[in-house]
């Protein structure tokens, strides 16, 4: 059996149904059509009333969900697509997001964000969004890059008190596979050292891990060894695995899909920067997506994106400084 | 002030006779615990506007000084167990549902003993837990937040509960407004939406606000029932909103009233609202709640004069009282704030981490 990330989101969403009565979903088209991408396939039947078709309310939908948790319930909110979330982020960042600083009341709910760019998605389908939320105080960001993350960190987004954001990745949905589900996951907030190496690290996360992954390959064929970090949670972000690798490796590149201003990426190289300076032995890289509008036509959006020949070449740059 | 005749279904004024739309249940003993918190939210929201003037209040202070009657119809028609989001001018809801004088003033004051402990102020108050949601200043927010407090009390099989939101005319023009209304509507859920008609959102009058000929058409758009209340008359604003929760509890689904009043102060204390004219402020519109209901409840033979001096001499002396207790209770302690606690999220009830 092989298990796709899109069908291990699937198979978390089931099985916290199945195992917590406070569990509901909502979202457009996520009953009997089983979502834009299917993430809720025959959820709706197997438990009848607890898969809401919502109206097209983003805002409503959220504040629902700020709502349904306040009286104990645990929603999971389904967005369409990432970039539809800002037409619900107020409910997110000033009603889920400081309601337990202002009132002691737990927010727990997921709100679930097909992200990031696919061929064709153009700049109103391809977004990735967690920058802008992890800027929040009060907000979980999760961003996982793989199909056994992908399941285990859902579970763990329902288990926790506050609002998680859950950055799933669309490009990840239906080509990345795994043989079996995990039963034990890295601890909450953890990073991942998804390749040990010596020369450079490479922090990561969500689709771009594979984007490094193959880079770092193409690197060893000329003798160099990456290490490759994924950050799995950009909020919290685990800077001590962050330092422990670059104390290792002396040089550091971080590759986000987003956008450059006030991104993951910066965040990442001020830690270092300011923690960590003595342990660089050049000044600390970043390769973002290019700063327009992501772009419709697959020759543009592949140009747009870090990918692995782009991360090779960034690397290859860094190891020369 | 509504410029035509409504097309939804409400009791026609003038088939009552005496400008009223509801049906002349309401009790003595309503009356007078309305008027009885209508009295303290009005002294108590005096106090808070001389602590502001003298510096006492830090950030603004917004009274509901003339929405008294409608504010306190919805409180006092919901029950423990019920949702209650009220919003900037609902003092007396506030009171009636359950808030109290001495967390309204510890709130405005800043007391680290204050359910927001500081953290926030003034009328975004509230203790979510126990059904009393605190607002965000984000209007039409709490629409869809009281939907999914019944939602919840759905799932869990919970029959009879109603939730209660106010909003101002100026908020209905909000995506979010519209967004929980519809939701509302879609899931047939036992809300009550009071829409505070006061003329002005700040100083924006209705005519640059919205362009339909009276709000309450709004609900037929929507799909609900809509009642209208005379929105500076406590026994019509009690008879309305009695009518609206029942139905909302029976099962009828969501229930607009719309109340067409004057806000007899401004936006915020701040505010001297001269964008209001004379002429409006002397129509009926701009005849207060409170001295109204007196005189309908001394007419009606409901209360005596005696009464309600003793009442407002009582009130007073716990507003005072309580106001001086609450001046000499510690402000927050920025030392023993824990800052990091939501830069390092992620608790679980279930562990020890909680806060």
């Amino acid at each position: 059996m092989s298990i796709t990330y899109l069908e291990a989101i699937r198979l978390a969403q089931q099985r916290v149904l199945a195992e917590d009565p406070r569990v509901f979903i909502y979202g457009q088209d996520i009953g009997g059509f089983g979502g834009a991408f299917k993430a809720t396939k025959n959820l709706a039947k197997e438990f009848p009333g607890r898969v809401l078709d919502a109206p097209i309310s983003e805002d409503a939908m959220v504040g629902m969900a700020i709502g349904a948790a306040v009286e104990g319930m645990r929603p999971i909110v389904e967005m369409q697509f990432a970039d539809f979330s800002t037409c619900g982020l107020n409910q997110i960042v000033n009603q889920a997001a400081t309601l337990h600083y202002r009132t002691g009341t737990p927010c727990p709910l997921v709100v679930r964000l097909p992200s990031g760019g696919t061929p064709g998605g153009g700049p109103f389908h391809s977004q990735s969004m967690e920058a802008l939320y992890a800027h929040y105080p009060g907000l979980v960001v999760m961003t996982p890059a793989t199909v056994e993350d992908a399941y285990t960190m859902l579970l763990e987004a329902v288990a926790l008190d506050d609002p998680v954001i859950f950055c799933e990745h669309k490009f990840l949905y239906y080509h990345l596979k795994a043989e079996k589900l995990p039963e034990e996951a890295l601890p909450f907030g953890k990073a991942r050292i998804t390749r040990p190496g010596r020369d450079a690290t490479v922090v990561a996360y969500s689709a771009m891990v594979h984007e490094a992954l193959a880079a770092a390959e193409d690197l060893s064929q000329d003798g160099y060894d990456i290490e490759v970090v994924d950050l799995r949670t950009v909020k919290p972000i685990d800077t001590d695995t962050i330092l422990a690798s670059v104390a290792r490796t002396g040089r550091l590149l971080v590759v986000s899909e987003d956008w450059p201003w006030g991104g993951v990426a910066a965040e990442v190289i001020t830690r270092v920067a300011a923690e960590g300076f003595g342990l660089l032995d050049a000044p600390p890289q970043r390769l973002n997506a290019r700063e327009t509008p992501v772009p419709y036509h697959p020759a543009l959006w592949g140009t747009h994106r870090p990918t692995a020949s782009s991360v090779a070449n960034s690397l290859r740059q860094l190891l020369e400084l | 002030m509504t410029k035509g005749s409504s097309p939804v279904q409400t009791i026609s004024s003038q088939a009552l006779g005496n400008g009223r739309n509801g049906k002349g249940r309401v009790t003595k003993e309503i009356a007078r615990r309305s008027f009885r918190t209508m009295l303290e939210a009005r002294i108590l929201e005096e106090k808070l506007a001389a602590l502001y003037r003298s510096g006492k209040i830090v950030g603004g202070v917004f009274l509901g000084r003339g929405q008294e009657a409608l504010s306190v119809a919805l409180g006092v028609h919901l029950r423990r167990g019920d949702i209650y989001a009220p919003l900037i001018r609902d003092q007396a809801g506030r009171l009636a549902f359950g808030d109290t004088i001495l967390d309204t003033l510890r709130t405005y004051l800043g007391s680290s003993l204050g359910s927001m402990r500081g953290r926030d102020g003034n009328i975004h108050r509230g203790r979510p837990s126990e059904g009393y949601h605190a607002m965000i200043s984000h209007l039409g927010a709490m629409v869809s937040t009281v939907c999914g407090g019944l939602i919840a009390k759905r799932f869990r099989g919970e029959t009879g509960v109603v939730g209660g939101t106010c909003i101002g005319e100026g908020g209905t023009s909000t995506g979010s407004f519209h967004e929980g209304m519809n939701m509302a509507a879609v899931e047939k859920l036992p809300i009550v939406v009071v829409v505070a008609n006061n003329q002005f959102s700040y100083s924006t009058p209705n005519d640059r606000q919205f362009a339909c000929d009276d709000l309450l058409t709004r609900a037929a758009g929507y799909g609900i029932r809509g009642r209208r209340a005379v929105g500076n008359d406590l026994i019509d604003c009690l008879e309305v909103l009695g009518e609206a929760v029942a139905a909302a509890r029976a099962g009828e689904g969501p229930q607009l009233v719309v109340a067409d009043l004057l806000r007899l102060v401004g936006h915020g204390e701040h505010d001297d609202a001269s964008y209001i004219p004379a002429a409006l402020k002397e129509s009926p519109l701009g005849r207060d709640c409170l001295d109204l209901a007196a005189e309908e409840l001394l007419n009606n033979g409901w209360v005596t004069d005696s009464e309600l001096s003793s009442w407002r001499t009582a009130v007073e002396k716990e507003v005072e009282e309580t106001a001086g207790k609450v001046l000499r209770e510690p402000a927050p302690d920025p030392a023993e704030e824990d800052w990091n606690a939501f830069a390092v999220v992620g608790r679980n009830l279930s562990g020890e981490d909680e806060e």
